[in-house]
């Protein structure tokens, strides 16, 4: 029954990792070695040269740089105007405030793969295709990030914030010196959420660029190997210092978003 | 006062309702117009349910709903008891479980679209890893990719890789909410392993995994990142999704009229079980 049990979780974990693990040793083996039949998981022989070529093939540092900035000022924009919006819902009562949760619902439960046609021929209009502006504005709040958030801030008891008034705050400083500071986990799972999800993400940056130096290193690696004759040690360099970096992220606080997870269920 | 109070309230409220007007609800608004409309670049003529009634007749768009609905029936299933398989293994005393659990949720923090390109190589029908593994065992993987009996499969084994580990750990925390003693009581009953199962775990389950098979589904239903890696969606429009379609006719054919009309079949399809998750959930205290 042990045996068992640690055998499918290592088969498990093995055939889980199987593709990462393969991604790192295709990236230091000659291209010869690894498309060699019969093929091998350690085919033998080490190279360097893909992690050296890949800069000049295609633009990846510039790629790197769009992703950094198109998954970061989402990230940025989307914590402020979410955390706004959570604090009127969580915290004020004013007429309409129900509609306007309804509306964030209802936005939460439509496939965002609708507004993509529209988008294009909006982002279009406006000179926005191929521009940072046009990957991060669109998605500068979102909607389960204000629900998120207003869940949390609904944690927080009253008191704090009638303690504050009574001090002459007004709303903004409660939402600034009380409701933020006690929010930091909360604050940080959800920017972990929002930099991973448009890190990660293909369709966004496919449709709203067109040019190789404006794309996002996951568009960026689909489309060249779309239109090259594959070179996949090139290839899998490329991928391994795509996912590094989330990798890393989440190794780092990963019982916190694990946890985030867990609580939430979204996303 | 209330005046102010209402006016500060919408003040924060201001950039968030700005975002969601001009680039959420007016594209969504703009999208359903479009559906009734036969219009490209340029301002299109109305044809009220024209792009309706053509889809129904349209075989592009037929397969691509019976891929959805395939890929959708066959990896939903397998993911959700996959990850219920996995959240009991690795729920209670387990030596490494840190680390079991950490490799399996990995997934759920890479690019699907670049590690894809990872599962492309491994699965290629000529030299793939996996495929020589595979023949090796006695699997006839054909053509691989570009067999179309066999490019589905592939597609959703990349999406069930993909997702596993996301629900188990929602498997795990619905396992922590079940008391210890509920077990001991069984046990003393004289109730084995797979009575305790049956009886205990899988009825207080229930919510949680009515949640994951819901959450599961609506994600299983937008399928794209690794039809676009590593099938394109063929052969022969084989693995073809409906936003697969939506992206092509839309995105590449700049057909934005009929490209709309798919797009709201899909918005239908999964506001309808988002719709039945919402009133299933608000009906019992959701602790989140």
């Amino acid at each position: 029954m042990r045996v068992l049990k640690y055998g499918a979780l290592l088969v498990g974990a093995g055939l889980v990792l199987l593709p990462l693990v393969w991604m790192v040793v295709a990236s230091i083996t000659p291209e010869a070695a690894i498309v060699r039949y019969p093929p091998s998981l350690l085919p033998g022989g080490f190279t360097t040269d893909h992690y050296t070529q890949i800069w000049e093939r295609i633009p990846f540092g510039r790629q790197f740089l769009n992703t950094v900035v198109f998954a970061g000022g989402v990230t940025a924009i989307s914590l402020l105007l979410d955390s706004l919006a959570a604090y009127a819902l969580a915290r004020m009562d004013f007429p309409g405030k129900n509609a306007v949760f309804v509306l964030i619902l209802l936005l939460l439960m439509i496939p965002p793969q609708v507004t993509l046609v529209p988008l294009f021929q909006l982002l279009s209009s406006l000179d926005w295709i191929n521009t940072y502006q046009g990957l991060i504005v669109p998605r500068a709040t979102n909607a389960f990030g204000i629900f998120f958030l207003r869940q949390y801030f609904l944690t927080i008891p009253r008191e704090l914030d009638e303690a504050a008034r009574i001090d002459g705050s007004s709303e903004f400083g409660i939402y600034r010196r009380v409701i933020l500071p006690l929010s930091g986990p909360a604050l940080l799972t959800l920017g972990l959420f929002h930099f991973m999800y448009n890190w990660n993400d293909l369709l966004w940056p496919l449709v709203f660029t067109t040019e190789t130096d404006m794309q996002t290193l996951p568009a960026g690696l689909a489309l060249f190997m779309g239109e090259h004759v594959i070179e996949y040690g090139l290839l899998m360099a490329g991928a391994v210092l795509t996912l590094l970096p989330m990798v890393a992220a989440f190794l780092l606080v990963q019982r916190r978003f694990i946890e985030g997870i867990a609580t939430t269920g979204m996303k | 006062m209330r005046a102010r109070r209402t006016a500060t309230a919408y003040a924060f409220l201001a950039p968030t309702l700005i975002v969601v007007g001009v680039f959420m609800v007016w594209p969504m608004l703009q999208s359903l117009a479009d559906s009734f409309y036969d219009k490209s670049i340029g301002p299109g003529i109305f044809v009220g349910l024209g792009n309706y009634t053509k889809l129904l007749g349209d075989p592009a768009f037929l397969i691509a709903l019976r891929n959805t609905v395939f890929y959708a029936v066959a990896a939903t299933p397998v993911a959700v008891a996959l990850a219920l398989g996995l959240a009991l293994l690795l729920n209670g005393h387990v030596r490494g479980r840190g680390f079991f659990r950490s490799a399996l949720f990995l997934p759920s923090v890479v690019s699907l679209g670049v590690v894809a390109i990872a599962w492309k190589f491994l699965l290629d029908p000529d030299i793939g890893l996996v495929t020589y593994w595979l023949r090796g065992l006695g699997v006839d993987v054909g053509d691989g990719v570009r067999d179309a009996d066999v490019a589905m499969w592939y597609l959703i084994g990349v999406g069930v890789w993909k997702n596993a580990g996301f629900y188990m750990v929602m498997y795990l925390a619905g396992l922590q909410t079940i008391p210890r003693m509920y077990y001991e009581a069984a046990t003393i009953d004289g109730a084995g392993p797979w009575q305790r199962f049956r009886k205990v775990t899988w009825p207080l389950l229930g919510h949680t995994t009515m949640f994951v098979f819901i959450i599961a589904a609506i994600a299983a239903l937008q399928v794209f990142d690794q039809i676009f890696v590593m099938t394109r969606g063929g052969p022969h429009f084989a693995t073809e999704s409906l936003v697969y379609l939506v992206y092509r006719k839309g995105l590449q054919d700049f057909e934005f009229g009929y490209a709309s009309a798919i797009a709201w079949v899909l918005v239908l399809i999964v506001f309808v079980l988002s719709l039945a998750q919402n009133v299933f959930f608000s009906r019992r205290a959701v602790r989140f």
